[in-house]
């Protein structure tokens, strides 16, 4: 499959209080983003554990984002920070396992955030695409 | 308690090379507490390994389980199923549990997922220190509660080593000198006269000097 034929497929797991507002107010002012991401709402980036992000990678996620509260405006005050190092952590262990890194990744987004959100999710398709299908997934899809 | 730490997924999957099932076992004691060898990290495990395994090419059946207590016979019957479902063990105990499930199930290679380090404690959250150097005869009554054995980086029992900088050891710089501590230790419990004594050599032979030690309590014994 080559990278112009690839539609990776994304999840996105955002925290109810800001990208996940941020993503539904981009629908109401009609801006575009890919469609390759699946959102899914979360309380709190915070409330996010390792085995969620490696979970969506087994499965065959081709890239995951965590979208959370821009730093310092976490609605349970540090949530966001705690998903910042557990991602860091996830993406050292996507390291070992053989997959890039680069296919996880955190933003900080407010729920004003409707054209940066759109614009996170733009780039990171980009950055999954250029990288390929998630070497898992061929095999993940043939047993689901 | 004792803290462990995760061996890389690289040096499992060579750990594991040739075994189609495995089971990842966790221990719900010590190593749950250092965030080494619990539930959550079994699951991490496991997944990990599934992943890798599928990355390689290999097959590989992962089974995950976390049991009590690994050092504890009542408690590793529970795996015993889980145990004869696999090929092969990957225990996320400490080495004292793995040990102990391997001499329980012969016909079953079992393996440690994790680096047994130091019997230590919860600093603060995500710091862990090493504490007690389980030397067999504790001296802690003679140096205010800090073990000079164990904290001061050259083991002095006459110290302190007079190498010290603003408080700090001058082999870590991270680590406040143990002598330091010890110092202010027995100052405020009003017991400096302490320090006045010359501590004779250490009897070693309560460490590991002629093999594993053993503990036997007659009066609990059936």
């Amino acid at each position: 499959m080559n990278c112009e034929t690839f539609e990776p497929r994304i999840v996105a797991f955002c925290c109810h209080y800001c990208a996940y507002a941020a993503a539904d107010l981009a629908g109401s002012m009609r801006i575009q983003y890919p469609p390759n991401v699946r959102i899914i709402r979360t309380p709190c980036t915070g409330r996010l554990e390792v085995p969620y992000f490696l979970k969506a990678f087994e499965q065959g996620a081709d890239g995951v984002l965590v979208a959370g509260c821009l730093e310092g405006g976490c609605h349970f005050s540090e949530g966001n920070l705690i998903a910042k190092k557990r991602v860091r952590m996830t993406a050292d262990l996507l390291a070992e396992i053989g997959l890039e890194p680069q296919r996880l990744k955190m933003v900080n987004v407010s729920a004003a955030g409707a054209r940066l959100i759109a614009d996170h999710i733009t780039e990171m398709v980009e950055t999954v695409r250029k990288l390929g299908p998630n070497p898992l997934a061929q095999k993940a899809r043939r047993t689901a | 308690m004792i803290v462990a730490e995760r061996k890389s997924i690289p040096q499992m999957m060579e750990i594991l090379a040739g075994h189609k099932n495995v089971l990842v076992l966790g221990c719900g004691t010590c190593v749950t507490v250092c965030l080494a060898g619990g539930e959550r990290e079994v699951g991490v495990v496991a997944s990990a390994l599934r992943m890798a395994a599928r990355k390689q090419g290999v097959e590989m059946n992962v089974e995950e389980l976390t049991i009590e207590r690994q050092c504890d016979n009542v408690f590793i019957e529970r795996a015993a199923e889980a145990i004869a479902r696999n090929d092969a063990v990957l225990s996320l105990g400490c080495g004292a549990g793995a040990q102990a499930i391997a001499e329980r199930y012969l016909d079953r290679p079992v393996y440690a997922g994790l680096d047994t380090e130091f019997i230590g404690i919860l600093e603060e959250r995500g710091v862990w220190t090493e504490k007690c150097s389980a030397c067999g005869a504790c001296v802690l009554g003679d140096y205010g509660g800090i073990c000079p054995i164990t904290r001061c980086a050259k083991r002095l029992l006459n110290g302190p080593c007079g190498g010290s900088t603003e408080q700090r050891c001058e082999v870590r710089a991270d680590t406040e000198c143990a002598w330091q501590l010890i110092y202010k230790r027995l100052k405020g419990i009003g017991q400096l006269d302490k320090l006045s004594r010359i501590a004779q050599p250490k009897d070693w032979s309560a460490h590991l000097d002629g093999g594993c030690r053993t503990i036997i309590r007659e009066d609990h014994r059936i």
